[in-house]
């Protein structure tokens, strides 16, 4: 029977290696997805495979082995272009990582279009990530960073957006769904909103492309990026998706080999989309083996996992709600499967280090978004973040191993 | 039941600490003082103290973060009452190298006192720093730092 018609779970673990370890000689729990996700044998093997039998660059050599490696490698421009259902190969850039492609745009996009007193238009909920870059932008430009603010459930509202949009504003760059909370953030109605005003969009899909379909068609965003390593693929890879009109006026990110069509002391071509933003060897191996991640989403179907997901999360909330003293920090209505929770006052590290002896990998911390934890007046949370291989039998465990923690501590 | 080296690492004196800090608030006759900051995991300590030449007459420190080190902060004003900055320094070096393993097998630590309960922290490097965030905060309090102490 095919994984489509049932969502076989036990089965689909098998598939993952790493679920099987022991940690702590327990049966390793792993609620840290939000941070990685482990990796399915065939993004293993593929990575393996690049380098036993077609390692060598892409894009350069007449030889066989270079045909074939750049062969695969763009091959994978065409699985991710579907994925996400972009319009051309065109606007599939592969970069480092979720990081890597906000940089990309606020140094290419910013130099050119961002100026002295623009502003750009972020929310409360970022990661580091999406804030930083605007920051050093900001820095470099006299432009002016604004922030959409969240009220206490985690969420942001519509009109105080459309409140903070001037004539000035020049970019709105928003997380789909946040790391830290689990909000699902309106991202639809948002960019709606800024094409009205004239205004180009971002979306930050590092925690929602491994849980809900992406369609920037249908969503109509201008800029979309995501980590390979959360969508069961290497560390190390990503995408930028861009609008190909906006990606052709913007000047190349680095400069070096493969970007270019001529170079000579006096004059540089650059060469088209998308390898006008790949200086340099990319990370072969790595977009090699996302192609393969690509497929196995494919293979089990992302709607298939958001249905399944959604039902585990809606278990795991209502478990969490059950425990006395634990508080969740983030409680938006629309929301996936990450819960940030305080447990009275003891310290979310200890939670950890304790549920760590449980066999349960947990993250404890800010979550890359001191933001966050300063509107909620906490210096950290605990956060479990579930992915497709989760079960309900984990989050009991999880839930009876809470109780170890206040023998330690009450 | 609870694993064996979590035991040791979260023993009841350390509890105890953590749950009633001792010296915990402001001096009001401070005359040296020091922050440090533990970035990844959102600890803060605030370290107070009243210097008579060079001997530490009163400490006191005002903060939060986790068990250990909140506890380490506790017992550790208290070990510094009435020492010499000197003695101080020896002590914060002969704890440091308890926590991080770097003593000999034999060693008892008799000479830390109850500073010994903080041995079960060498299992544990992700949490070196959250029991040594007081003593670098404490030396830079001794030294005038203005910068706030960060163990990153």
């Amino acid at each position: 029977m095919s994984k489509i018609e049932k969502y076989d779970v036990l089965n689909i673990r098998k598939d993952f290696p790493t679920l099987g370890l022991q940690v702590h000689d327990k049966n390793l729990v792993y609620f840290d997805n939000a941070a990685t996700t482990h990796k399915p044998l065939s993004v293993i093997e593929k990575t393996d495979e690049y380098y036993r039998s077609m390692n060598s660059n892409v894009h350069r050599g007449v030889h066989a082995l270079s045909q074939l490696a750049s062969k695969e490698y763009e091959n994978v421009r065409e699985k991710v272009r579907k994925f996400i259902n972009a319009g051309s190969e065109a606007e599939i850039i592969f970069t480092a990582g979720t990081t890597a492609g906000i940089n990309l745009i606020a140094s290419s996009f910013g130099r050119k279009f961002i100026k002295e007193g623009d502003e750009i238009l972020i929310t409360e909920m970022e990661h580091h990530s999406n804030i930083v870059p605007w920051q050093m932008l900001c820095e470099q430009t006299g432009a002016v960073l604004k922030v959409i603010p969240i009220n206490d459930n985690g969420e942001i509202s519509i009109d105080e957006f459309e409140n903070l949009l001037t004539p000035k504003t020049k970019l709105v760059s928003v997380v789909h769904i946040s790391n830290a909370l689990g909000t699902i953030n309106p991202v639809k109605q948002i960019i709606t909103i800024s094409h009205e005003h004239g205004i180009p969009v971002l979306v930050d899909a590092a925690q929602s492309i491994q849980h809900v379909k992406i369609d920037v068609k249908e969503l109509d965003c201008d800029f979309l990026v995501f980590s390979g390593h959360k969508l069961y693929g290497p560390t190390g890879t990503g995408v930028l998706y861009g609008k190909e009109k906006i990606l052709n006026i913007m000047p190349p990110y680095q400069g070096g080999g493969d970007m270019i069509t001529s170079v000579t002391f006096a004059k540089t071509t650059y060469n088209s989309l998308p390898y006008k933003f790949e200086a340099g060897t990319p990370n072969i191996a790595g977009v090699i083996a996302l192609g393969s991640a690509v497929d196995y989403v494919n293979s089990i179907g992302i709607e298939a996992i958001h249905a399944y997901e959604s039902e585990l999360s809606r278990y795991a909330l209502a478990e969490l709600q059950k425990i006395d003293k634990l508080r969740l920090i983030g409680t938006a209505k629309e929301r996936i499967s990450v819960f940030s929770f305080v447990l009275e006052n003891i310290h979310p590290h200890d939670i950890g280090t304790i549920l760590d002896f449980e066999g349960i990998a947990i993250r404890t911390g800010h979550h890359c978004a001191h933001p966050v934890m300063q509107h909620f007046k906490i210096p950290a949370t605990a956060r479990l973040s579930l992915a497709m291989y989760n079960t309900k039998d984990e989050i009991d465990y999880f839930v009876r191993s809470i109780k170890k923690i206040f023998e330690v501590f009450l | 039941m609870i694993n064996s080296e979590l035991k040791e690492l979260y023993q009841q004196v350390i509890l105890d600490h953590n749950r009633n800090p001792k010296n915990f608030g402001k001096i009001e006759n401070h005359n040296h003082d020091a922050e440090g900051f533990n970035p990844l995991c959102g600890d803060h300590v605030h370290v107070y103290l009243h210097l008579d030449g060079d001997i530490i007459t009163n400490i006191s420190f005002e903060g939060g973060g986790c068990a250990i080190s909140k506890s380490s902060t506790s017992l550790m004003t208290a070990m510094l009452k009435g020492k010499t900055i000197k003695e101080a320094e020896h002590i914060f070096e002969r704890f440091h190298d308890m926590v991080t393993g770097k003593t000999a097998e034999d060693d008892d630590f008799e000479d830390l006192d109850k500073l010994a309960v903080f041995q079960g922290v060498r299992e544990f490097p992700v949490r070196v720093k959250c029991a040594t965030l007081a003593w670098h905060t404490v030396i830079a309090a001794l030294k005038d730092e203005q910068a706030p102490v960060s163990t990153e």
